[in-house]
């Protein structure tokens, strides 16, 4: 047994979880089967709000291979059961009942009304068609500022509103700046702007898929989820199952990106159907049904005001969002935009700000976390009204940010929202990203093209972001009334042979946990890599946890594991002291040994896990276990930053953008493999650059949404992206032991404002101060031969121009 | 309708119904789950497999269409336990997140590969155009493809096949 010398965080090590993945071996929700198992399919709603006037399943109960057709009448006869919403922003905050089964109405297109359970999905889904349904038309309520107005017509007539919460952060009010009505007023330089975020669906790949065993002492759940753990207390607490006769397996899970967070009520169902049958019953959905039912992302408005000096300093940022929650609240959704309250200033030294958020319901798809959740979003709209304060000033637009961020020596530096950001250096990476890029270079050629007047003009876009990662320490969002803490659980197994089985709450779904977490426990206790099994997303094994979102994986769960490596070492001390015939004093731990001081005795762990095992020959009243937990609760978030630079080509007769060059610096803290590092922050790219120029969730006048298929829906190919030159500069997160921040969100964040900006940045000399996301070719070409009022005007098609939120000209 | 099928080197003979896709065939009655469903518009390319040497998007051949047919799945793709040089490219380039569309874009690669086998980052992102990945950016798959044509090209023999000797070494992150 050799111990490892070389430190295993920092390898490039490939991937354990690979092996399955290239060969087929995959353990899919879908791909599961148990004996006797029933298949459902779920009747949904075509219509974005009726009455359901009568249903029909007479035919549907008489048809071949079917076991029983449920209506909400069926499923939940006392109309009590609704999906559990975990973050009530605000004590008077509307909350509308979210059925499994629409009773009486239908409030979005998509909505389930009826459950058909047959032998076979195909006999369901035969089924499925033979169901009557009548619905008598409501007043659809799309537009959310229309919704907010007096006499607007309701989703929730119950309600009386259509406005879910108002929520208010104010550095006035909270004592953590000055007023910003002060700083408007006073203000040598005022911009404001209104920003659109589209409305995206996150598009994981795997559809979502749940599979009930309601056969055995406890009822088995396998789901593609991101949180099996979250999923089971709350399907105990929404179904009144008691929680220790419910076992949730999350098996491998095809991406999630905050799309896999929710509890469904497709979930819910399958539970109540196949507890009704007493039989195992699966539920998989397909590509469209998903498109439809599964939560979006994004979707606000935001009206955001910047006051400055003549000479730059900006001195207030005032936010006004309106977000969509769509139909229902989704199980984080009213607090997604409050995640960004506290990332409008960014790496800014804002003396005042003001943040004011109105969540609103429509007859939409429900909206929740996608990722970045609530930051993206932020950031898009500081640093896309960065560069337009640059243009107001006549500064360039990365100087401006010079002069307002955070300068390295300034940290730990506490902001106008209260957060301390522990760490950062924005010099290092700007200058490294500046010099990757050739930005002189450029804007050099930028403007010989512009003065020979190319018809192909060329834009620069600057992204300097920060966000906050590691969700979350648990008093934080206790003060933000969260349903739940933010903390993680890891364990550690010693086995009598000397390997070891290390167990994570937060469970994966491709973002390759089990080969980080074995590169960590490794140099933890000294032990082969390939000795190391990480265990997961099964409340059996892993009975304790809060999952993977927020780039919490690493940042909070990783320490967890590190806490019981740290126990496993300590257990093990007064151990090795007595197999040595040692004081414990005089024992030292490196590389998988204790030795004694002044001596060239040593005994390895595996030697005492052993030991421990045959438990003959023990220190008296020491428990015979080296196992040991941990549930780790970070003191502070951590704050990744970067700065990302987009090069755009835009062809002014056309309005096609061709994204050139891409160059991003992150510092996301110290890295435990940079190969898997890299990974993230690609697939980051690629998901915030299409936000940029590709994705539009769009719906139509009724509320039926046009972009259901991945044939509408402009998810990226290979040949729409380009190679993107990855960086880092590496400042250690102060806060926790690792020094590591988290790398899942970045990628997203900073990449979004960095192509718009490139693309206006193109253009501006034509007028353009803003087009629409996704900056499509007609919405360039329209910008370009219109100004900027027209950007983004009245179409019909697919990100071709009536948006997401449905404003008639909604651009201005 | 009976059909007759070699799958991975096995010969199936089944009574299936019409309407049942070649995708639902390999899943549903021969259980081979390595080829999954992604969407339902023949977009993302996760159900490709090979029918009669040549990629197609298994959602949309209908099972009877493969009668007399040998198809070949990502499950048979290794062979006697070696995996095949776009396997093992895809497991050193770290070309795959979640996986889940990792078996169509394999088998996309390796017909990608069959028509070009030296492909310049244009021809193979073009290539793929019709396989969705979520996860990876497709930066770490474009950079697969064009490693394991470098190991398949005439001459590089299953010695070459192994890339014990090459760690990777994009440490520094720069691409």
């Amino acid at each position: 047994m050799t111990a490892t010398i070389e430190p295993e965080i920092g390898k490039a090590r490939l991937r354990k979880e690979d092996a399955r993945l290239i060969t087929g071996r995959t353990r899919w929700t879908d791909n599961l089967t148990v004996p006797g198992m029933l298949h459902a399919t779920i009747l949904r709603s075509p219509m974005a709000h009726a009455k359901i006037t009568s249903i029909d399943t007479t035919e549907a109960k008489k048809m071949r291979g079917v076991v029983a057709v449920y209506t909400a009448k069926d499923v939940d006869p006392e109309s009590s059961i609704g999906m559990p919403c975990a973050w009530p922003i605000t004590p008077d905050m509307k909350a509308p009942r979210r059925p499994m089964l629409a009773a009486d109405t239908v409030n979005f297109a998509g909505e389930g009304v009826a459950v058909v359970i047959a032998r076979s999905a195909a006999e369901a889904r035969d089924a499925m068609e033979a169901i009557e349904v009548d619905y008598e038309d409501l007043p659809v309520v799309l537009d959310i500022e229309e919704a907010l107005k007096d006499g607007a017509d309701l989703v929730h007539p119950d309600l009386e509103t259509n406005k879910n919460a108002l929520w208010v952060f104010d550095s006035g009010e909270a004592g953590t700046g000055a007023s910003v009505e002060d700083a408007i007023r006073d203000a040598e330089v005022t911009v404001t702007r209104r920003f659109r975020q589209q409305r995206l669906v996150p598009a994981f790949m795997e559809p979502r898929s749940v599979l009930v065993d309601p056969t055995s002492s406890q009822l088995t759940m396998w789901s593609a989820t991101q949180v099996p753990h979250i999923l089971r207390t709350m399907t105990a607490l929404t179904l009144g199952i008691e929680e220790h006769k419910i076992r949730v397996i999350a098996p491998d899970v095809g991406g999630g990106f905050g799309g896999k967070i929710g509890v469904l009520p497709e979930e819910l169902l399958t539970v109540t159907v196949a507890r009704k049958l007493n039989k195992p019953v699966k539920w998989t959905e397909t590509r469209s049904e998903c498109m439809m039912t599964a939560h979006h992302g994004r979707d606000q408005i935001q009206d955001i005001t910047i006051t400055a000096k003549r000479d730059g300093t900006v001195t207030g940022l005032k936010v006004d969002l309106i977000a969509d929650m769509g139909a229902y609240l989704g199980l984080v959704a009213p607090g997604v935009p409050i995640l960004g309250a506290f990332m409008f200033n960014a790496i800014y030294k804002f003396p005042a700000y003001r943040f004011a958020c109105t969540n609103v319901f429509t007859n939409k798809t429900i909206t929740d976390a996608y990722r970045g959740a609530g930051r993206p979003e932020a950031t898009f709209a500081i640093e896309r009204i960065m560069d337009e304060l640059a243009v107001e000033l006549g500064m360039d637009p990365m100087e401006l940010r010079e002069k307002n961020w955070i300068k390295h020596e300034e940290f730990p530096f506490t902001t106008v929202c209260g957060l301390t950001y522990d760490s950062g250096n924005y010099e290092a990476a700007t200058s490294k990203a500046m010099e990757l890029f050739d930005y002189d270079g450029l804007r050099r050629e930028q403007k010989e093209r512009r003065d020979r007047n190319d018809p192909v003009q060329l834009g620069i876009g600057i992204s300097t972001f920060t966000e906050m990662c590691g969700l979350a320490p648990s008093r934080v969002l206790g003060s933000l009334d969260y349903g739940a803490g933010g903390w993680e659980h890891g364990a550690i197994r010693m086995l009598p042979t000397g390997k070891v089985e290390v167990i994570t709450g937060s469970s994966p779904h491709g973002q390759g946990h089990e080969t980080a977490w074995s590169q960590i426990v490794a140099d933890q206790l000294g032990v082969p890599f390939e000795d190391v099994e990480v265990l997961h997303g099964d409340t059996q094994s892993s009975h304790k946890g809060l999952d993977t979102y927020g780039s919490r994986s690493l940042a909070v769960g990783a320490i967890a594991v590190v806490k019981a490596a740290e126990k496993v070492i300590a257990k093990a001390k007064p151990i090795a002291a007595h197999m040595m015939e040692a004081s414990e004093d005089d024992l030292e731990f490196a590389n998988g040994k204790f030795t004694v001081r002044g001596t060239d005795k040593s005994t390895a762990i595996q030697d005492i896990a052993l030991a421990v095992f045959a438990a003959h020959d023990l220190p008296d009243g020491v428990e015979p276990t080296l196992d040991s937990e941990a549930v780790y609760d970070p003191e502070n978030f951590s704050f990744p930053h970067g700065t990302h630079l987009a090069a755009v080509d835009v062809d002014t007769e056309t309005g096609r953008v061709t994204l050139r060059k891409y160059v991003c610096v992150d510092d996301i803290g110290v890295v435990v493999n940079p190969l898997i590092a890299d990974g993230q922050v690609h697939g980051g790219l690629a998901q915030g650059i299409a936000q940029a120029l590709y994705e539009e969730a769009v719906y139509d006048e009724s509320g039926t949404l046009q972009s259901g298929t991945f044939a509408d829906y402009l998810l990226p190919s290979a040949a729409d992206l380009p190679s993107f030159t990855t960086d880092r500069t590496e400042t250690p997160s102060t806060t926790n032991p690792l020094g590591v921040k988290g790398v899942g969100e970045a990628g997203t964040i900073a990449s979004t404002p960095a192509v718009v900006n490139a693309v206006v940045d193109a253009v501006r000399h034509f007028g353009v101060n803003d087009i629409e996301m996704p900056t499509t070719p007609m919405r360039v070409w329209t910008a370009i031969n219109g100004g900027p009022s027209d950007a983004g005007g009245l179409g019909s098609e697919s990100g071709g121009g009536l948006g997401s939120i449905d404003v008639p000209g909604g651009q201005q | 309708m009976r059909i007759t099928v070699t799958v991975d080197g096995t010969e199936y003979s089944d009574d299936v119904e019409p309407r049942m896709l070649l995708v639902q065939y390999l899943r549903e009655r021969l259980g081979k789950t390595g080829t999954v469903i992604g969407c339902d518009t023949s977009n993302c390319g996760a159900c490709t497999v090979h029918l009669d040497g040549h990629s197609i998007k298994s959602c949309s051949v209908l099972a009877v269409q493969a009668d007399g047919s040998e198809v070949t799945t990502i499950e048979g793709l290794a062979r006697d336990g070696t995996l095949h040089p776009v396997q093992q490219a895809f497991h050193d380039n770290h070309a795959l997140q979640c996986g889940f569309c990792t078996p169509g874009m394999i088998m996309q690669s390796v017909d990608l590969l069959a028509d070009n086998p030296d492909p310049d980052e244009k021809a193979v992102r073009e290539g793929l155009e019709g396989n969705l990945c979520r996860c990876t950016g497709y930066q770490n798959i474009v950079k697969a493809v064009r490693d394991a044509a470098h190991h398949m090209r005439p001459g590089a023999g299953p010695e070459a096949e192994r890339v014990d000797e090459r760690t990777p070494s994009h440490a520094a992150g720069g691409e």
